[in-house]
């Protein structure tokens, strides 16, 4: 047993600290450590910049044109670019459609979509979630009929994050009402230009706009357009769902929140002292930090066995449910490190006596904004009460 | 002992939730919410009429006798309407000080037209920088014989960009973090030298940031005495917090019957998702934990009158502590039983939520108030 990285490892820390340092542009650094709103500007810049660097795609192997990273490098990474403040990689397309389109996809979808994702030409969105058909996904009722070469599409997708930005969609759909629910799911995916499609947006909990609505009117999508078998696309969406979990332990992203509401709580004062000296206060980021070193380790024992295996196991789901809790608790302790500071809904509209050190970029958060916001990481890419039943089920056998 | 209440408590409690139901429904409380002023001055006007901005003055100035009782039935309707009218600073903060500090002629100028809907107030005392302390106070007024100049700046003040007075708190002797040497002063919106720049909530009431260049105020703006102030905000302060209380009740209880009704509506896996073991026993820690907010919401409204300053500083900071530990883990819980529908600007979800997170954070917070209680333990 080791813990601690080879040297390899520690040399590769240091040439992608190096790299980050030079070319993450100080705006976007800025925005993403302020917890400010990132646009879709944002997010393709700095993936072109990965791009150009061969590390548009970290994690796919290099026969699709991706880096071939092991999983303790794809984590050295992430960590050194959450400290860093570059924009977490948005998992639609790189993270999520395409290890489906690598796996099940055909030679031609491949060359045609992969390559386009890794520069960051093409923008995806996920279509799985329905109004009824959240938690019970295989529920889902968008329906797709063959007609000659084409599928047409009739439904409504919900929650569609980032919809407004994306130039495809990747669908779940039925195109059977026959047998188990599963066993009547295609996975289809469809350009957004197409007519008959229509988003509208979804206002969040912090007024914000991520989310949308995806309507679909006689949308017309080439047969072609289908990943895999007619029917089989409730095992290319639960092969999906695996990779969506390991992501989301987010201990990099977490790691950089930490240092950040420590910075806060030397800054702000508490009875005429400043706030990390409040005991009581100090102990919840002690917590937490215990929660977050725990899971640090957690994390890597799950990649690593991981990578022996092949798609991510049920583990994952103690992943999502400890990182989402973890992140939820230092948006809450940033959000009360802060007292009635934390009412106003722009922090710009407090003087300057009480942003003592405006020049701090980090202290201009919206910091309660981001609380409630981050309620949503126990609710999406399946609730952590759906996480529990999972590990129940496949882990414990009850 | 016994809980119930009277014919006329209940009377007027009923006659309030009606006209919310009516008046106030959650696609209204929106419109106003993005309003300018951020509330409704004819919701203000008929509150008046409802006789609710004089329930707590005595009769002889326009008001209705009431106590803290009745004003913790108010405000957890007022909690369950989502009502941003500035209630809350203009009667129970400005209308307790004045009521119990004024002298006769502050009390016949100010709570009439307070009970009357003609007058907006609130208190400005809290600074930047000082989070909730209530004796740190910099800013100073300087006597000039038959004046005093005011210099300083007030965080946070709540409903401050709409009141057409402000009662601030200043320095008149004694050092920045000193109880003595406190004084309160009344200051028209218009006064030079004051200004004052509001902004929206994140729970869509409005504040402000004010600030004192140099406000000149007569001797007569002195309330109550001078030098003593801290005792009467404080107590002013726990008439808010148990205020607040009652509105986290009302919101908690809001809450959890829309749940309640979501986990009995919404179906996934073709059942009811309230046939789920794991919402079932959240579902019923949230009632649970509802009702001992109320249990300390009624003790500390009960207690708040107590001539015994001691008991009342140890029964309110315990109620705002423990209703503050009550409305976080309700308020997450209803956000995580609606799944996707609880992180939504849509339903009003997500809007009591906010609103109970903010009430967390006003007039010190649960850690902030337990300290005090444990504190306290240590002169047992
Ligand atoms: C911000 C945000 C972004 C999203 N982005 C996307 C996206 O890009 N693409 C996409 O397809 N979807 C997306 N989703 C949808 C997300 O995956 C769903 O919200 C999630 O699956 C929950 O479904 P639901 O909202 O319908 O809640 P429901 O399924 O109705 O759940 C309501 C409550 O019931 C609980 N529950 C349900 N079933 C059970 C059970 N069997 N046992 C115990 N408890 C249960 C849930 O945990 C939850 O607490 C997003 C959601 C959010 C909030």
């Amino acid at each position: 047993m080791d813990l601690n990285f080879t040297p390899e490892e520690q040399e590769f820390r240091v040439a992608v600290r190096s790299f980050i340092d030079s070319n993450l542009p100080l705006d976007i650094a800025s925005k993403v450590r302020n917890g400010s709103c990132l646009g879709k500007d944002d997010f393709v810049r700095w993936q072109k910049i990965l791009h150009r660097q061969g590390w548009g795609a970290t994690m796919w192997p290099k026969q699709f044109g991706g880096a071939g990273w092991s999983a303790v490098q794809l984590y050295i990474f992430d960590e050194e670019c959450s400290a860093a403040g570059a924009p977490m990689q948005l998992p639609f397309g790189p993270k999520m459609v395409a290890p489906v389109i690598m796996a099940y996809g055909n030679r031609s979808q491949q060359e045609r979509f992969l390559p386009r994702i890794v520069s960051g030409e093409d923008w995806w969105c996920q279509g799985y979630s329905e109004p009824e058909a959240g938690s019970d996904l295989a529920s889902l009722r968008t329906k797709a009929e063959r007609q000659g070469d084409y599928y047409i599409v009739n439904g409504q997708k919900a929650w569609t994050t980032y919809g407004h930005y994306a130039d495809w969609i990747f669908c779940l759909v039925r195109t059977s009402n026959e047998g188990r629910q599963q066993a009547g799911i295609s996975f289809l995916l469809i350009d957004m230009k197409t007519p008959g499609i229509t988003v509208r947006p979804v206002i969040m909990i912090d007024g914000g706009h991520e989310i949308n609505e995806v309507w679909f009117d006689n949308v017309k999508v080439p047969v072609e357009n289908l990943v895999g078998e007619e029917n089989k696309g409730w095992t290319y969406a639960k092969f999906l769902l695996g990779h969506e979990r390991t992501d989301i332990a987010r201990v990099g992203r977490s790691k950089a929140a930490l240092k950040r509401l420590k910075q806060l709580a030397h800054r702000e004062f508490a009875n005429g002292r400043p706030l990390i000296e409040d005991q009581r206060f100090r102990d919840r980021i002690a917590q937490v930090e215990l929660e977050l070193m725990a899971l640090e380790i957690t994390n890597m024992r799950v990649l690593l066995a991981d990578g022996k295996k092949h798609a991510p196991g049920p583990e994952a789901s103690i992943l999502k449910i400890k990182g989402s809790e973890i992140e939820q608790m230092l948006t809450e302790l940033m959000m009360l490190g802060l007292g009635h500071y934390s009412l106003p809904r722009s922090f710009e509209a407090l003087d300057a006596g009480a942003r003592r050190q405006s020049a701090d970029a980090d202290y201009a958060a919206p910091l309660s904004g981001n609380y409630f916001n981050c309620r949503k990481v126990s609710i999406y890419g399946g609730s952590n009460e759906i996480q529990r039943n999972i590990i129940a089920q496949m882990i414990l056998g009850l | 002992m016994n809980f119930d209440y009277s014919e006329e408590q209940l009377a007027l409690q009923d006659t309030l939730r009606r006209f919310i139901d009516k008046e106030y429904r959650f696609d209204q409380r929106r419109t106003l919410a993005q309003s300018e002023d951020g509330f409704s001055r004819e919701v203000w006007a008929q509150l008046a009429e409802l006789g609710l901005l004089a329930l707590p003055f005595p009769e002889e100035y326009g008001g209705l006798g009431g106590n803290a009782v009745d004003t913790m039935l108010v405000m957890e309707v007022l909690g369950r309407g989502l009502v941003l009218e500035p209630y809350l600073g203009t009667v129970v903060l400005a209308g307790s000080l004045i009521r119990d500090a004024g002298t006769l002629s502050q009390k016949d100028m100010l709570l009439p037209a307070i009970a009357g809907g003609e007058l907006l107030m609130t208190l400005a005392h809290y600074e930047p920088g000082t989070r909730y302390e209530m004796n740190h106070i910099a800013t100073t007024a300087k006597s000039t014989g038959n004046s005093y100049l005011i210099n300083g700046a007030k965080s946070v003040v709540l409903g401050g960009n709409d009141a057409d007075k402000i009662v601030v708190s200043a320095r008149t002797g004694g050092g920045r973090r000193d109880n003595d040497g406190i004084s309160l002063f009344v200051v028209g919106r218009t006064a030079p030298g004051l200004i004052i720049r509001g902004y929206p909530t994140q729970d869509g009431s409005r504040a402000a940031e004010t600030q004192f260049d140099n406000v000149e105020v007569g001797d007569d703006a002195l309330l109550g005495t001078k030098d003593g102030a801290l005792p009467i905000i404080e107590r002013a302060i726990d008439y808010a917090i148990v205020a607040l209380c009652a509105e986290a009740v009302g919101i908690m209880t809001a809450l959890n019957e829309a749940t309640l009704d979501y986990l009995k509506t919404r179906k996934q896996f073709g059942q009811p998702i309230g046939r789920f073991q794991a919402l079932q026993h959240r579902m019923v820690d949230m009632v649970i934990a509802t009702e001992q907010a109320r249990s300390m919401a009624t003790l500390s409204a009960v207690r708040v009158d107590s001539i015994d300053a001691a008991e009342r500083r140890r029964v309110v900071s315990a109620a705002k502590a423990y209703v503050g530990q009550s409305a976080r883990s309700v308020g997450q819980a209803a956000v995580q039983l609606h799944g996707g529908m609880g992180v939504v600007d849509e339903l009003n979800v997500s809007h009591y939520f906010k609103r109970l997170t903010m009430i967390n954070a006003t007039f010190g917070d649960t850690d902030h108030h337990l300290g005090i209680f444990s504190d306290l333990l240590l002169a047992d």
